[in-house]
């Protein structure tokens, strides 16, 4: 970046007149910028409009997670794992659990992985609908899309506190299960929200997806490819968007993933159009493992005989789930007690946030905005 | 080639058929239109809430009560002051001191019960590991103070809320508590009579046995105890 700055200088020093003494503009976006989807900054430096170097800062919202985690019992983490992605407690919710599941062997009632896919699955039609409202809105297309998206998304936050009590800070997991079984006549109101969504997907389509405007935005706009993202350690859509095909859900088949027939898509390009139309296609797929769980879900506890003080041996682990940002993953080391001596958390967004730089060098400082909009972040993830 | 510009009408006729159906479309109209409250008429069912002064559905949960048996808080109330769930709160809002009588002894209810609402984070750790359902979580989200300092730190008195009060704001939890709770006093009233039968028939066997003992006895004291007379 230094290099390439360098090199633009120089380039300067001997195109124009040394009388008009023109150099790089830095500019600090944010923390408080709304194209940063939160308390982030970047430290752009600008050649003209273009971006010569970008550094992203963050820890404004550092809350020490990971070191509050290890001073309280295995429990009491599960509701601040709701605040790690905001959007998404459920899948953080799994991902903990999993991995705690690993270090004491506690069964997991079959109702209950059934009401686990159906939770994560809606939890990725919540982030990806808000992602794609949010997307649009970094592009300048103010509100509507928003809002058409956060009116589906509100009825599945409806369904999720009809089920846990609350709509985002869900807290609805555990070792072991579930906290209680959805109310009656949950899984039909789940049924009908399903069954409408693919006609809010189709709105959408038509809505922006062929909006000349837009392509020409997003295409060619922000290219990873998929060797630089695979190296870089990317995982989740953006990963899937450069062509890769790796997908958790497929490659581990936690919980009961291996029963549902869903397909991967993949972008092939790896710009901010892919990114952006991976998420539609994913929703799609969404929808078919929802409408077969909720077909097939059996009846029964949703609690396994997980023990009352929860305290496993020396041990470690990692548990791992495919969060609809990427891979989400917790490390666990035991010490016998019932407290883990270590406590560590894989935040997806955090890493995707790795390449920004190599996104953005290039392009204009308003391309930059869209590649950080399709990068898809939660700041609560990436400053713990 | 396509008409350049063809995708952005499209697009806009997506919001102009929106901007229509929303005038005749029932089920968009319910949805589009901003409601103060949910209650008022025209609500689908499901989201009326379970009683007038609240904003919330049956399901929603806000921070946690103190419950009571019966009119009298103090003489209903289901606390025994264990403290379990001051430990086990994640961001440690609660706190408990115990109560004793004149002499000293410990007497199983809380003299002071302080729950920071300020600080709770309404995560129900609490409710999960009370063992003796003492405490629940309630749905009043109009809470708002004009004291900045304690104003949202609510004591024993004020946390305390009737049984009845559970049953009118989570109809189906309270229920399902109360079986629960219904069947686990019968079975450890069954398991006592159990106990305490065995411990009976244990106590005349005993009793037989020892019948059946001095009877075997060749009764040695009664003549000497004669003789020596």
């Amino acid at each position: 970046m230094s290099a390439a700055a360098a090199t633009a200088a120089a380039s300067y020093s001997l195109v124009r007149q040394p009388a008009m003494e023109t150099g790089l503009l830095e500019v600090s976006m944010g923390p408080h910028h709304p194209s940063t989807h939160g308390v982030f900054r970047m430290d752009v430096r600008l050649d003209g409009e273009t971006v010569v170097a970008l550094k992203p800062v963050f820890g404004y919202l550092h809350r020490n997670h990971e070191k509050l985690a290890e001073g309280m019992s295995y429990l009491a983490s599960m509701p601040f794992t709701d605040r790690l992605d905001y959007f998404n407690s459920m899948t953080n919710n799994w991902a903990y659990a999993l991995a705690a599941e690993q270090l004491l062997p506690i069964e997991v009632p079959e109702r209950a992985q059934y009401l686990r896919v159906i939770m994560a699955e809606l939890t990725r039609l919540v982030n990806h609908t808000s992602l794609v409202g949010f997307f649009l809105n970094d592009l300048g297309a103010l509100g509507t899309p928003l809002l058409y998206a956060f009116r589906e998304r509100e009825r599945i936050l409806d369904l999720f506190e009809q089920a846990s009590g609350a709509r985002m800070m869900c807290n609805y997991f555990r070792f072991g299960g579930l906290r209680c079984d959805v109310p009656e006549g949950w899984l039909a109101r789940a049924r009908a929200v399903v069954d409408a969504f693919p006609r809010f997907l189709d709105e959408f389509e038509k809505l922006l997806c062929e909006n000349e405007i837009v392509l020409a935005r997003t295409q060619r706009v922000g290219v990873l490819s998929g060797a630089q993202a695979v190296n870089a350690g990317i995982t989740g859509p953006m990963l899937r968007a450069s062509g890769v095909n790796y997908d958790l859900r497929k490659v581990d088949r936690y919980g009961i993933y291996e029963r549902f027939a869903f397909r991967v898509p993949l972008g092939s390009a790896g710009d901010c159009y892919d990114r952006f139309m991976i998420r539609l296609l994913e929703m799609r797929e969404s929808l078919k493992i929802l409408d077969a769980a909720l077909r097939d879900i059996p009846t029964g506890p949703v609690m396994g005989n997980a023990p009352r003080v929860f305290k496993p041996a020396a041990s470690e682990t990692y548990g791992r789930v495919e969060s609809p940002k990427g891979e989400l993953g917790f490390y666990l080391i035991a010490d016998g007690t019932t407290k883990p001596y270590r406590y560590r958390v894989r935040p997806p967004s955090f890493i995707n946030l790795t390449v920004l730089e190599d996104l953005c060098v290039g392009h204009t400082i308003a391309d930059a905005v869209v590649i950080l909009g399709s990068v898809d972040i939660v700041l609560g993830e990436v400053d713990r | 080639m396509r008409l350049l510009g063809f995708g952005i009408l499209k697009g806009m006729a997506v919001t102009l058929e929106n901007f229509v159906r929303s005038y005749f479309d029932r089920d968009r109209r319910h949805h589009l239109f901003t409601k103060e409250y949910a209650w008022e008429p025209g609500a689908p069912a499901e989201v009326l809430p379970a009683r007038a002064d609240t904003t919330v559905t049956a399901h929603s949960r806000n921070f946690p009560i103190l419950l009571h048996d019966g009119a009298d808080p103090m003489g209903g109330i289901r606390c025994v002051a264990c403290q379990i769930c001051e430990r086990e709160c994640p961001p440690q809002c609660i706190y408990i001191e115990k109560d004793y009588d004149e002499q000293g002894k410990y007497i199983k209810r809380p003299a002071i019960f302080d729950i920071d609402l300020s600080v709770c984070m309404s995560c129900q750790i609490c409710v999960e590991v009370c063992p003796f359902d003492a405490i629940v979580m309630d749905s009043q989200f109009e809470l708002s103070t004009a004291n900045r300092f304690g104003g949202l730190l609510q004591h024993r008195d004020q946390l305390l809320k009737s049984n009845e009060y559970y049953h009118r704001i989570h109809p189906e939890e309270a229920r399902a508590r109360d079986d629960r709770m219904a069947q686990e006093k019968a079975e450890k009233e069954a398991k006592q009579a159990a106990a305490d039968a065995a411990k009976k028939k244990a106590a005349e066997a005993k009793a037989a046995a020892e019948i059946a003992a001095e009877k075997s006895k060749p009764e040695p004291s009664a003549p000497t105890a004669g003789g020596a007379a």
